[in-house]
């Protein structure tokens, strides 16, 4: 873990609390927690270019979803596919989309870059709508979750809803550590200083445009992981998976958890999931109640719900709680 | 390239923002160690010259050589690397990083493939950022974000260091520290291109002068002709 010592803390807290949650939890919070978990990999992946490289991308949920079909598009109705090949596939697959759509991407910025990436992620989401091969508006099934194992021997049992939990998790952890070690290397410096002033990262000598989409590749490839876990856990993808509706609301786990944290989008998208999850049962108005807490985050917590969870680090008398370096 | 080029040769730039003419035909040459100084009142294009040689804001006309090469037009980070280290008015510290990383994402080797300028030799050159190296660059005072500047500068082992107001807006003690860097970076062997209003210190470290009115070259020579001549201060910098 990176950051300082009471942050580090924290974090370690929340990751034994969920490490012992699907032995206290209603099973259908377990399933649902595993969809948050999803979720934050994904908000996290997004952060790495909101809040790190100052790209603000519209379209992130068309790596989300393109991982998604190909999982579905090369499974067999037999049975499972090893995940060996599974998600090496999933990930190299949205790395190569990654790069087609960032290579063009990145020479805009700003509204023009919001509305480039954007068009993108609408082109897959039409491509994928009109395809009937690929199942249309419906969507296509996974036909069986992928086979962890090594020579014919199981390692985990995906299938389990336990085992499924614990892997996410994991992945979480890891997507984490990666995204925070990638930050802290000189490579994650250069992002940072462009994001700070990109003339300036320029006159040092950077050729910024392909920092810009290294990270953009990067970010898109953990969108990919977590489009993977998506499909695999629910066993299905549709359309819906790359709209920009989704991409829209990845965007707002980052901004309300807090940009550039990398934790902070993790609690955005668990604290909007469960919230949702709430109101839902509470009143068919859910999303006016949904839309007057976003208005109260941005109104009360201009560094989202992680800068709530530093400043009260700090009103303990920690010390300053920077984001993860 | 050329080893007896000059470092930085530019020749006829004229410079446009938009629609707007400010340079009009500006040469200006630096060989290697020597340092001169940009003179002329406030926006008369020296900020402009430096940004139309870094390929910033790049020329519609005219030619900049560097090390001989002609490199005209080419994108910013491939003249930066050419030895071309730059503290930019304003400082332009990344808040968002620490003191530390601020220097260490700048480290190159020089284009000989030198590395005379490590992070320990610039602790030893700025003491007061020694004490904050995990600082965020948002938590320094105007000193010490004008040392870390010029400091960044440096970890790049330019051979040609280029000060844009680097003393604007200190304190008078900081000023004199900051100076005193700049004739240590001049004594190493790093040429210098400086942009400043304290005339007097100017005159004193720089060995040759150039001034710009109206975004031309009105009066190039030595320091010391200048020195000798105070109706040129008065027609084109005094206020």
């Amino acid at each position: 873990m990176t950051g300082p010592w009471p942050l580090r803390l924290t974090l370690l807290a929340a990751v034994g609390g969920l490490a012992v949650f699907p032995w206290v939890g209603d099973p259908f919070y377990v399933e649902l927690v595993i969809h948050l978990m999803i979720l934050g990999i994904f908000a996290m992946s997004l952060d790495l270019l909101m809040g790190y490289t100052g790209l603000v991308s519209f379209g992130h949920a068309a790596f989300f979803g393109i991982s998604g079909y190909l999982l579905a598009l090369m499974t067999p109705e037999s049975g499972g596919l090893s995940i060996w090949l599974a998600l090496p596939v999933c990930l190299a697959g949205t790395a190569v989309a990654a790069l087609v759509v960032g290579w063009f991407s990145v020479r805009t910025s700003g509204i023009y870059f919001i509305m480039i990436t954007l068009a993108f992620a609408q082109m897959a989401f039409f491509f994928f709508v009109e395809h009937q091969d690929f199942g249309g508006t419906d969507g296509l099934f996974v036909a069986d979750k992928p086979f962890v194992g090594f020579g014919g021997w199981q390692l985990l049992d995906l299938r389990d809803e336990h085992s499924f939990y614990f892997f996410t998790l994991g992945l979480l952890v890891v997507t984490y550590l990666l995204l925070a070690m990638i930050l802290r290397a000189p490579f994650g410096q250069v992002i940072r200083g462009i994001r700070a002033n990109e003339a300036r990262t320029r006159a040092l000598g950077y050729p910024t445009q392909r920092y810009k989409l290294i990270s953009f590749v990067i970010a898109g490839t953990f969108a990919g992981l977590a489009g993977f876990l998506e499909a695999a856990h629910t066993e299905y993808v549709s359309p819906s998976h790359l709209g920009w509706h989704e991409s829209g609301l990845v965007l707002m786990y980052v901004i309300l958890g807090g940009m550039g944290t990398l934790y902070g989008p993790v609690l955005g998208a668990f604290v909007m999931g469960l919230l949702h999850d709430q109101f839902q049962d509470l009143t068919e108005h859910f999303n006016l109640v949904m839309g007057f807490f976003v208005i109260a985050v941005v109104l009360f917590l201009p560094d989202g719900v992680a800068g709530l969870v530093a400043r009260l680090g700090r009103a303990r008398g920690g010390g300053p709680a920077d984001p993860p370096r | 390239m050329t080893e007896d080029a000059p470092l930085i040769e530019a020749a006829g730039l004229h410079t446009y923002y938009g629609a707007s003419h400010i340079l009009h035909g500006i040469d200006l040459s630096i060989a290697a160690g020597e340092s001169v100084s940009l003179l002329g009142r406030n926006g008369m294009g020296k900020t402009t010259t430096i940004r139309s040689i870094l390929g910033l804001t790049p020329p519609r006309q005219g030619t900049v050589r560097i090390r001989g090469r002609d490199m005209t037009g080419a994108e910013p980070h491939r003249i930066a690397q050419m030895g071309l280290g730059l503290v930019p008015e304003g400082r332009g510290i990344f808040p968002n990083l620490s003191v530390r990383e601020n220097l260490v994402m700048a480290a190159r080797p020089a284009v000989d493939g030198v590395e005379t300028w490590t992070l320990p030799r610039i602790c030893d050159l700025f003491p007061p950022l020694a004490e904050r190296l995990d600082n965020m660059g948002n938590q320094l005072s105007g000193g010490e974000q004008q040392m870390l500047s010029v400091g960044r500068a440096l970890m790049t082992n330019p051979d040609v260091l280029i000060l844009d107001e680097a003393t604007e807006g200190l304190a008078p003690l900081i000023r004199r520290d900051i100076w005193a860097v700049i004739r240590r970076i001049k004594d190493a062997g790093i040429a210098t291109l400086v942009v400043d209003k304290d005339l007097d210190t100017l005159l004193d470290v720089c060995d040759r002068c150039v001034i710009l009115a109206k975004g031309q070259v009105a009066w190039a020579g030595t320091a010391a002709d200048l020195r000798t001549n105070p109706d040129i201060h008065r027609r084109y910098l005094g206020v």
